[in-house]
C-alpha cells in the first residue's frame, strides 16, 4: 500500500501530531515501506481462524461495586500544568 | 575485601547472610562503580539518596529480625518505564519529562517490599520502542563491551540501560519490560541473562503501557540463579491488573537441580535463517550438544507461521501503542506546548513531546486501525497470531521447551540500521514469536563471536512453566561457563 500525502496528513490529524507540511512527503515513503512490508500477511491463509486479542484464556474478573480509593485531589493533580481551583485547565473550547 | 560489584546476587545474599559485608558497603560500591561509569548512559534518574537509606533500613532489619527475603540488600535498577513513587518516571520520551508519579508500580513495589536498594532508573528507548537503545530523549546506552575496533555498540533495547548496567557492574539485577524481546535482546548483546516470564505473571500495573496484549516485566541478572531470585520477588497476582494471573509463584531457585535428563528440547527448524552468521549457527548447534550431553532428547519439530510473526507483531504492537499513547495530550501530566485550540494544544504537544519512532508507530497503528483498514490489518493480524500461539501449543504437545538463538547478529555500532526501520526490526526476528503467544522466555550468555562480543541462546518454555525453562537454562549456563566481561566501565 502506498500512503500519498493527503492520507499522512489526515492519519497524523486523527492522532493529534502535527506534521509540517515539508515532512508529508518523506514521512509517506517510510510509513509505505513498513506497510509494504506487513503486507507480506497476505500470502498466510486465515479463512475461518478467530482471532487473538489476548493470550489471557480467563474471563475477566469482578469485583464488588464499591469506592476502594480516592480523596487524593492534590495528587491527581500534583503533574498537571496550571491546574486552577482543583481542576485541569485547557485553552478556551467555548466562545 | 572481594570486589562487592563482581559478586552475583546469590553470592551477595551469602555474604550478607555470613556478615562478610554490609547492604551499605554493598550498595557504596555499587554507586561508586554507578559514578565511574557515567559515560554508559545507563541511567536516566540516580537516586543515591533513596538507595543509601534502604541499604542503611536493610542493615537495621537484618541485624534485628532477619531479612526480608533473598533481595533485602541488594542494589539494583529499576527500568525508567516502572512508575515508581515520588521519582522522575520518564518513560524514556520528552511528553514524560518530570514526571513524578505519585503512586508506586506493583512490580517495583514489590521488589521494595522485599527489601531491594533501587540505585536508579535506567534509560531506555522511548516508549520502550527500539531494540538497539537509540531512540531515548535522554541520550543512547552504550554497552560496555566494545568492537576490535574500539567503536561505540549498542546495548541492544530497549531495556537497553538495565542491560548495560548489570553487564558493566552498576547494578546486581535490573528489571526489564519485553514486549517483543526488550530484556532478551539486550541480554544477548551485552553478555547477561534475560528473563521474559509468561504473560500474566508478573503485574503490569503502574507500567508504562506499550502494547498491552504483550508487555511483561521480567529480571536481568548475570546469573540464572539470580534470575529465579528475582523473578520470585517480582512475581505474584495482583487483582489491579485484570490481566495478571491468579497462579501462585513458586519457588523459582529449586527448579535449579540441574538434572535435563529425559527432558525433551525442540529445535524449530524455522529459526535457521537465510544469511544468518555462520557463529550464531555453531553456537546454536553448541548449545544442543550441551543440552544433548546433559541427557536431555532433541527433536527437530515445526513453528510454521514463524516467518510472520514479525509484521504481525508490528501492526498488533503499533495498534495497541497508538491507543495507549493517546492520553499524552498535555492536559493532566507532562509535557504541554501552548496552541491556539485545544486540538491544536493536543497536536503541538505530541509533535515536541514524541521522538521520530514513536510517531512513526503512532501513525501506523492510527491507519491499520482506520476505518476501511481495521479488517485488512489488524483483524488480519489477530489471525495469524492465533496460528502462531497455536504453533506453540501442538509443539508443546511434543516437547518441554525450545532452544534457538536469542538474536540474529552480536551487538552493533551506533549508527548502524538506522536508516531503516525494518531491518531495525530484524533485531527482534527471534524473540517476538514467543511474545504474540505470551510464553516464558529466557537468553543466557553462552559464546563469543569472532569479534569477542557475547551472544545468547534463548530457552522458551510452555506458559506459566519458568521453572523449566530456567532449569534448562542453568544447565545450559553450566556448560558454557561463560565468564568474559566487558573490559569498560565494568
Amino acid at each position: 500500500m502506498s500512503l500519498d500525502k493527503e492520507t499522512v496528513k489526515n492519519i497524523a490529524y486523527l492522532a493529534r501530531i502535527k506534521v509540517p507540511e515539508t515532512d508529508l512527503e518523506p514521512l509517506a515513503g517510510e510509513l509505505s515501506a513498513i506497510l509494504d512490508w506487513v503486507e507480506q500477511l497476505d500470502k498466510v491463509d486465515t479463512e475461518g481462524v478467530e482471532p487473538l486479542s489476548s493470550v489471557v484464556d480467563v474471563t475477566l474478573p469482578q469485583r464488588v461495586d464499591e469506592v476502594t480509593d480516592g480523596e487524593c485531589q492534590d495528587k491527581v493533580l500534583s503533574n498537571a500544568r496550571d491546574p486552577e481551583d482543583g481542576f485541569y485547565t485547557v485553552p478556551k473550547v467555548v466562545e | 575485601m572481594t570486589d562487592l560489584t563482581g559478586l552475583t546476587i546469590a553470592e551477595a545474599r551469602d555474604g550478607l547472610n555470613s556478615k562478610e559485608f554490609s547492604s551499605t558497603e554493598l550498595t557504596e560500591a555499587h554507586i561508586t562503580a554507578m559514578e565511574d561509569a557515567k559515560g554508559l548512559n545507563a541511567f536516566i534518574t540516580e537516586t543515591q539518596d533513596i538507595a543509601r537509606n534502604a541499604a542503611m533500613a536493610s542493615d537495621g532489619r537484618r541485624a534485628k529480625d532477619g531479612p526480608l527475603s533473598a533481595m533485602d540488600g541488594i542494589p539494583i535498577g529499576i527500568k525508567d518505564l516502572f512508575c515508581t513513587k515520588e521519582v522522575q518516571t520518564t518513560a524514556g520520551s520528552h511528553i514524560l519529562e518530570g514526571f513524578i508519579p505519585p503512586y508506586e508500580s506493583t512490580v517495583s513495589g514489590n521488589l521494595l517490599d522485599a527489601g531491594a536498594v533501587m540505585l536508579g532508573k535506567t534509560n531506555l528507548d522511548e516508549f520502550a520502542m527500539g531494540s538497539a537503545n537509540i531512540t531515548s530523549y535522554y541520550g543512547n546506552v552504550i554497552n560496555p563491551w566494545k568492537a576490535d575496533d574500539g567503536k561505540d555498540l549498542v546495548p541492544g533495547g530497549s531495556s537497553g540501560g538495565s542491560a548495560a548496567a548489570v553487564a558493566a557492574g552498576i547494578a546486581m539485577g535490573a528489571t526489564g519490560t519485553d514486549t517483543g524481546g526488550s530484556i532478551r535482546q539486550p541480554a544477548s548483546f551485552c553478555g547477561i541473562v534475560g528473563l521474559k516470564p509468561t504473560y500474566g505473571r508478573c503485574s503490569r500495573w503502574g507500567v508504562v503501557a506499550f502494547a498491552s496484549s504483550l508487555d511483561q516485566a521480567g529480571p536481568m541478572t548475570r546469573s540464572v540463579r539470580d534470575a529465579a531470585i528475582m523473578l520470585g520477588s517480582m512475581a505474584g497476582h495482583d487483582a489491579k491488573d485484570s490481566t495478571s494471573a491468579p497462579v501462585e509463584t513458586p519457588d523459582f531457585e529449586k527448579a535449579l537441580d540441574g538434572d535435563v535428563r529425559g527432558l525433551k528440547i525442540g529445535i524449530p527448524k524455522e529459526y535457521r535463517l537465510d544469511g544468518m552468521p555462520d557463529e550464531i549457527e555453531k553456537l546454536w548447534q553448541q548449545g544442543i550438544a550441551w543440552l544433548k550431553d546433559a541427557g536431555a532428547d532433541i527433536i527437530d519439530v515445526s513453528l510454521p507461521h514463524t516467518e510472520y510473526a514479525l509484521p504481525t507483531y508490528y501492526i498488533i504492537a503499533p495498534a495497541e501503542a497508538s491507543a495507549n499513547l493517546a492520553r499524552y495530550d498535555g492536559v493532566r501530566y507532562g509535557l504541554r506546548v501552548p496552541g491556539d485550540s485545544l486540538d491544536d494544544m493536543y497536536a503541538n504537544t505530541r509533535a515536541e513531546g514524541f521522538g521520530a519512532e514513536v510517531k512513526r508507530r503512532i501513525l501506523i497503528g492510527t491507519y491499520v486501525l482506520s476505518a476501511g483498514f481495521y479488517d485488512a490489518y489488524y483483524r488480519k493480524a489477530q489471525r495469524v497470531r492465533k496460528q502462531i500461539a497455536d504453533d506453540f501449543t501442538s509443539v508443546y504437545q511434543k516437547v518441554d521447551a525450545l532452544l534457538t538463538p536469542t538474536a540474529p547478529s552480536a551487538a552493533f555500532a551506533i549508527g548502524e540500521k538506522m536508516d531503516d526501520p525494518v531491518a531495525m526490526y530484524l533485531n527482534d526476528v527471534f524473540t517476538v514469536p514467543a511474545s504474540l503467544a505470551g510464553l516464558p522466555g529466557i537468553s543466557i550468555p553462552a559464546g563469543l563471536s569472532s569479534s569477542g562480543l557475547p551472544l545468547g541462546l534463548q530457552l522458551l518454555g510452555r506458559p506459566f512453566d519458568e521453572e523449566t525453562v530456567l532449569k534448562a537454562a542453568g544447565v545450559l549456563e553450566g556448560a558454557a561457563a561463560f565468564d568474559a566481561r566487558p573490559g569498560e566501565g565494568g
